[in-house]
């Protein structure tokens, strides 16, 4: 009985257990389904992610700068080039380690100093500057030991190198200015990546770069100069050690830039300009290329690439003289006389003149119904004028009367068709667009009506005209090409690859101005001859000796208002507040090469100041230079230490009877 | 057909074994070893040491496959005893490491919860073998103080993990001892209301920073879920056809932590994607499988219980480690069942399927005698 009953027993529990492991065989075949999906979900369905992770955790990639482009001259000076430098570098952490306990002590450092002294000099001063640096750094981060490494020290090491763990020499590229100060408004410089630079730029392409243009051509040909960064593309594990090179693309190199500036004919313009404030711009005006564009004082563009000093930038940016300033186009002066031969123009556009037209001078001009009298410069006046008289002498009056007449909003028009009140658009940063006043900025501007006065003001390129140096030498390029305009620029050529030709930039020509008569062309241009040339020209003592023919038109910018009937005493005022001395031109007339303006600020009149400056320039420019001859007369050529004003030239006397504002 | 060209003995032993679950047994260590081979760059040396492992842990399973099951009944209590004062040794003399206490040195050091492993389903097993099943209530609660004491002693030391799995182990046993469907559901029931209880008053906070790891997208990969984070990438990036043998760069470049131990699993996936997790895991559901066919053969009460929660403690092992390591569960160092490295968890597993084996009802070999 008992024995049946433990059978049956058995069965039951043999029963029950079957039962309960067959319902766990299940339970365990849905989990495991359950891990299965899983598993689908991260490999099929998430598959890209993780990849993506994946590769996030060991693809590195490390970029590297390309090499800067090159900027020359015209003719090939090296005027930019990006300099190797030779870094020696330490990394403590893999220095040999001598007392084997893993620090790498300062001794275990000072003896490696001493073994490598023998390969590379390292001076007293190089080894405490690096030990003060090492204390301050990390083990894993590189210390510079030395910098400048040379060709021969760099040889040295390399084939020492495996005796050296843990010691490196990094290749840096540097900018170089070779010239310095010359042109370091048009070159401008290179600096440290900031963090306003950042916002700007391109990440991934300047991932390794550490400088960018600032300035001058450097900034406005950034994209041409900087190249395209390349980058390793390593395998590293978990640790960020480098376990191989997967791919690898090199950088490629900036374009090589041919400027338009002849650095001799630059050297030339600083030189004249020599303890002046002032610019000189010099375009040929067939192609548009600025073929100098001087701004004095200048700076030296090589302080900033490494970070100038905080003293050297307190230096610079309080220097009264403003020597960070690009006068050729970051300011903007009354143009003066020097646009009366454009303002003809326009007048014999708009038929307010006409070719035989004379207008009486008695030494004033006066609105009808107004007792205002606006002074010419020459107080007993010049009589019965024409065209060519009126500018050849500089007549105020004449052009008072023409521009009252044509009218502001017709003035306007015509000079902004010459580009003024206008970017030129040339290629450099911060270009100022000047000012050519209409009756709506005026009432923007100051909440006045425009005054008929106002015109006439303008009419001699006072008032509130303001035109920037490099828009005169634009003008006048443009007058020399009887209305074909080219807008100036400083890119002569680009040379995209090492060691092949250049490419040359082709002219950007902008609207032409067309007159409804091309004679008048001849009428102003024969006016700016007779400036030079006419025993009556306002600047007749420049053409003495020459071997071309000049044209050119002289000018003064008040910079200092006077009271009507008060006197211009340049010896009581102070020399800031002196006249600007301004003068446009260019030359051969009947086959322009270059045209050019000049400024000198407080420097007087223009045409004995400023006007010798341009002719120079030409001379520089247009004439062959002799052979050197220690014997031959050096007083062949304009020298420029005429500079400064002279008061014994009658026309500067004269004109500083004037009481308006003038200009001859 | 052996039978006649071996010695008699061998032929015995030979008959004890099942050789069904010892090819599943061997294909599985093959692709741990290879597994490991890959995991350990190549190393022959782990795999070797790894090789050791199984050539003790597969003789401690030929040994214990011939003890049959009255004869195991006759060590459980002791087993079960010896394994409690050592646990209590541990708590007053035991080694610290990294904040644990968990080792006993005795020339060599040994982890007492180990045996427990073993020892608690045994227990469990020997005490319903003695009742009449289904079991009744106070039968159960008696069951659950053998689980309970061991299982806080191993609380104790801390080892969470462990003393869960060797928990699991025991309940396994009440489970197949018949529990009612009614009770088992309302212990369910009252576990999902204890666990946030016990999330925010009975853990550690590394352990509750474990569990919110896996919970919340959003922490920092870095610290706390870098090992499930980097080994989701290894298995996701292995795709359905894995990266090949020995080209899982997450691993090979020391991303992976712990590859040749708890995370092998990634190691695995990642090598050879869905398809070969797929075969992986029907190999390990074939040995579970084959672990509860056997366990129903048993001799009686007590093989059965023993060798079917044994087989289920594996499943376990399994489901916790895979579960870990695709990021559905908290990160608890579990080692995937044969394939990790490492000697103590494949001894002890080694055991365990001798153990499943012995209890398989003998054939009736010397029926003449009786």
């Amino acid at each position: 009985m008992g024995e049946r009953l433990s059978i049956k027993t058995e069965r039951d529990e043999q029963q029950l257990f079957n039962s309960r492991a067959i319902v766990a065989a299940l339970i365990v075949l849905l989990a495991l389904t359950g891990i299965a999906a899983r598993m689908y979900f991260l490999q099929v369905k998430q598959h890209d992610h993780y990849t993506e992770l994946s590769l996030q955790n060991y693809q590195r990639r490390i970029p590297k700068a390309p090499t800067r482009g090159q900027i020359y001259d015209r003719n090939g000076v090296l005027l930019a080039d990006s300099k190797t430098k030779y870094v020696l570098q330490i990394i403590r952490d893999g220095v040999p380690d001598l007392n084997g306990d893993n620090l790498r002590r300062y001794d275990d450092i000072e003896v490696l100093l001493g073994q490598l002294n023998n390969i590379v000099t390292i001076t007293d001063k190089e080894q405490r500057l690096f030990m003060q640096q090492l204390r301050k750094k990390s083990r894993y981060q590189p210390t510079v030991l030395k910098e400048n490494l040379t060709d021969v020290e760099v040889a040295k090491f390399a084939v020492n190198k495996p005796r050296f763990p843990g010691v490196d020499i990094e290749v840096r590229m540097e900018r170089n200015y070779p010239y310095g100060a010359v042109a370091s408004h048009v070159i401008g410089y290179v600096g440290r990546i900031d963090e306003r630079d950042m916002k700007n730029l391109n990440r991934d392409e300047y991932a390794a770069s550490t400088h960018i243009g600032k300035t001058g051509v450097e900034a406005s040909h950034e994209d041409r100069l900087h190249g395209q960064t390349g980058y390793l593309e390593v395998e590293v594990d978990a640790h960020g050690q480098h376990k191989g090179v997967i791919k690898e693309i090199p950088p490629v190199g900036g374009q090589d830039l041919f400027l338009s500036i002849d650095i001799n004919l630059q050297l030339k313009a600083e030189e004249l300009l020599k303890d002046e404030r002032g610019a000189i711009i010099a375009i040929d005006p067939s192609s548009g290329e600025v073929l100098a564009m001087a701004s004095v004082p200048t700076f030296d563009p090589n302080l900033f690439v490494n970070g100038i000093s905080h003293k050297d930038y307190i230096d610079l940016r309080d220097n009264p003289d403003r020597p960070l300033y690009n006068r050729a186009l970051q300011s903007a002066y009354p143009p003066g006389s020097t646009i009366k031969p454009m303002v003809a123009l326009g007048g014999l556009q708009e038929g307010v003149i006409w070719p035989s037209k004379t207008t009486y001078d008695p030494g004033f001009f006066q609105i009808p119904g107004n007792k205002h009298r606006y002074r010419c410069w020459k107080k007993s006046g010049h009589g019965a004028v024409g065209i060519d008289r009126a500018i050849a002498q500089s007549c105020d009056t004449f052009f008072y009367d023409m521009a009252y007449r044509m009218g502001v909003e017709k003035y306007s028009a015509f000079m902004r068709s010459y580009g003024f009140g206008q970017l030129t658009g040339i290629d450099l940063p911060s270009e100022s667009a000047g000012l050519m006043p209409t009756p709506e900025w005026k009432q923007k501007r100051y909440k006045q009506v425009w005054y008929p006065g106002d015109t006439v003001n303008i009419g001699i390129g006072q008032g509130y005209w303001l035109a920037t140096p490099l828009q005169l030498a634009h003008a006048v390029s443009t007058t020399a090409m009887r209305g074909v305009r080219i807008k100036p620029r400083l890119l002569h050529a680009v040379r995209r690859v090492k060691n092949e030709p250049p490419e040359m930039i082709p002219p950007d020509y902008l609207p032409k101005i067309t007159l409804k008569n091309s004679r008048y062309w001849d009428l102003a241009i024969n006016g700016m001859i007779n400036v030079v040339n006419s025993s009556y020209g306002t600047a007749k003592k420049v053409s003495e000796d020459i071997s071309y023919t000049m044209a050119g038109k002289t000018g003064t910018a008040q910079v200092f208002g006077i009271a009507q009937n008060a006197k211009y005493d340049a010896k009581r005022l102070a020399k800031r507040l002196h006249d600007h001395a301004l003068f446009v031109g260019f030359a051969p007339a009947n086959n322009p090469k270059i045209a050019m303006s000049v400024i000198v600020e407080n420097g007087g009149g223009g045409s004995s100041v400023a006007a010798p400056l341009a002719r120079a320039i030409m001379d520089e420019y247009l004439v062959p230079k002799p052979k050197v001859d220690p014997n031959a007369p050096t007083d062949a050529n304009v020298t420029p230490t005429q500079t400064g004003t002279t008061p014994t030239d009658p026309l500067v006397n004269n004109k500083k009877v004037s009481a308006t504002p003038t200009g001859h | 057909m052996f039978n006649s060209l071996l010695p008699p003995i061998v032929v015995q032993i030979l008959q004890r074994l099942d050789l069904v679950l010892i090819t599943a047994l061997g294909l599985l260590i093959f692709v741990g070893g290879v597994t490991l081979y890959s995991a350990s760059d190549m190393s022959s040396e782990m795999v070797y040491r790894q090789g050791l492992h199984f050539l003790i842990g597969g003789t401690l399973m030929v040994i214990l496959s011939q003890v049959q099951s009255k004869t195991l009944r006759q060590w459980v209590v002791w087993l079960y005893g010896t394994g409690i004062v050592l646990l209590v040794l541990v708590l007053i003399i035991g080694e610290t490491k990294k904040g644990a206490t968990r080792w006993l040195y005795v020339g060599v050091d040994i982890q007492p919860a180990e045996i427990m492993k073993i020892a608690v389903p045994m227990m469990v097993a020997y005490y319903f073998s003695e009742k009449s099943l289904p079991p009744r209530f106070i039968d159960i609660i008696i069951a659950l103080i053998l689980i309970f004491i061991p299982m806080l002693l191993i609380m104790k030391q801390p080892d969470l993990g462990t003393s869960l799995l060797i928990a699991v182990a025991g309940i396994f046993v009440i489970y197949l001892a018949g529990m009612s469907w009614w009770l088992i559901g309302g212990s369910l029931a009252a576990v999902a209301i204890a666990a946030p209880l016990m999330f925010h008053y009975g853990m550690h906070e590394y352990q509750r920073q474990r569990v919110l790891t896996l919970i919340s997208e959003d922490v920092d990969v870095l610290k706390e879920g870098y090992h499930i984070y980097q080994s989701k990438i290894a298995i996701g990036a292995g795709g359905i056809y894995g990266k090949g043998w020995g080209k899982g760069d997450q691993s090979h470049l020391d991303f992976l932590p712990e590859r040749h131990t708890d995370f092998i699993y990634a190691v695995f996936g990642e090598e050879f994607g869905l398809v070969g997790n797929l075969a992986l895991l029907s190999l390990y559901l074939f040995i579970i499988w084959r672990g509860l066919y056997i366990a129903s053969k048993g001799e009686d009460t007590f093989g059965r219980l023993l060798a079917g929660s044994l087989s289920l403690t594996f499943f376990i092992y399994l489901l916790v480690n895979t579960g870990m390591v695709s990021g559905v569960l908290p990160v608890v160092g579990v080692p995937l069942p044969l394939v990790s490295y490492g000697g103590t968890s494949i001894v002890t597993l080694m055991i365990a399927f001798g153990i499943i084996m012995g209890m398989k009802k003998r054939k009736r070999i010397y029926q003449g005698d009786e």
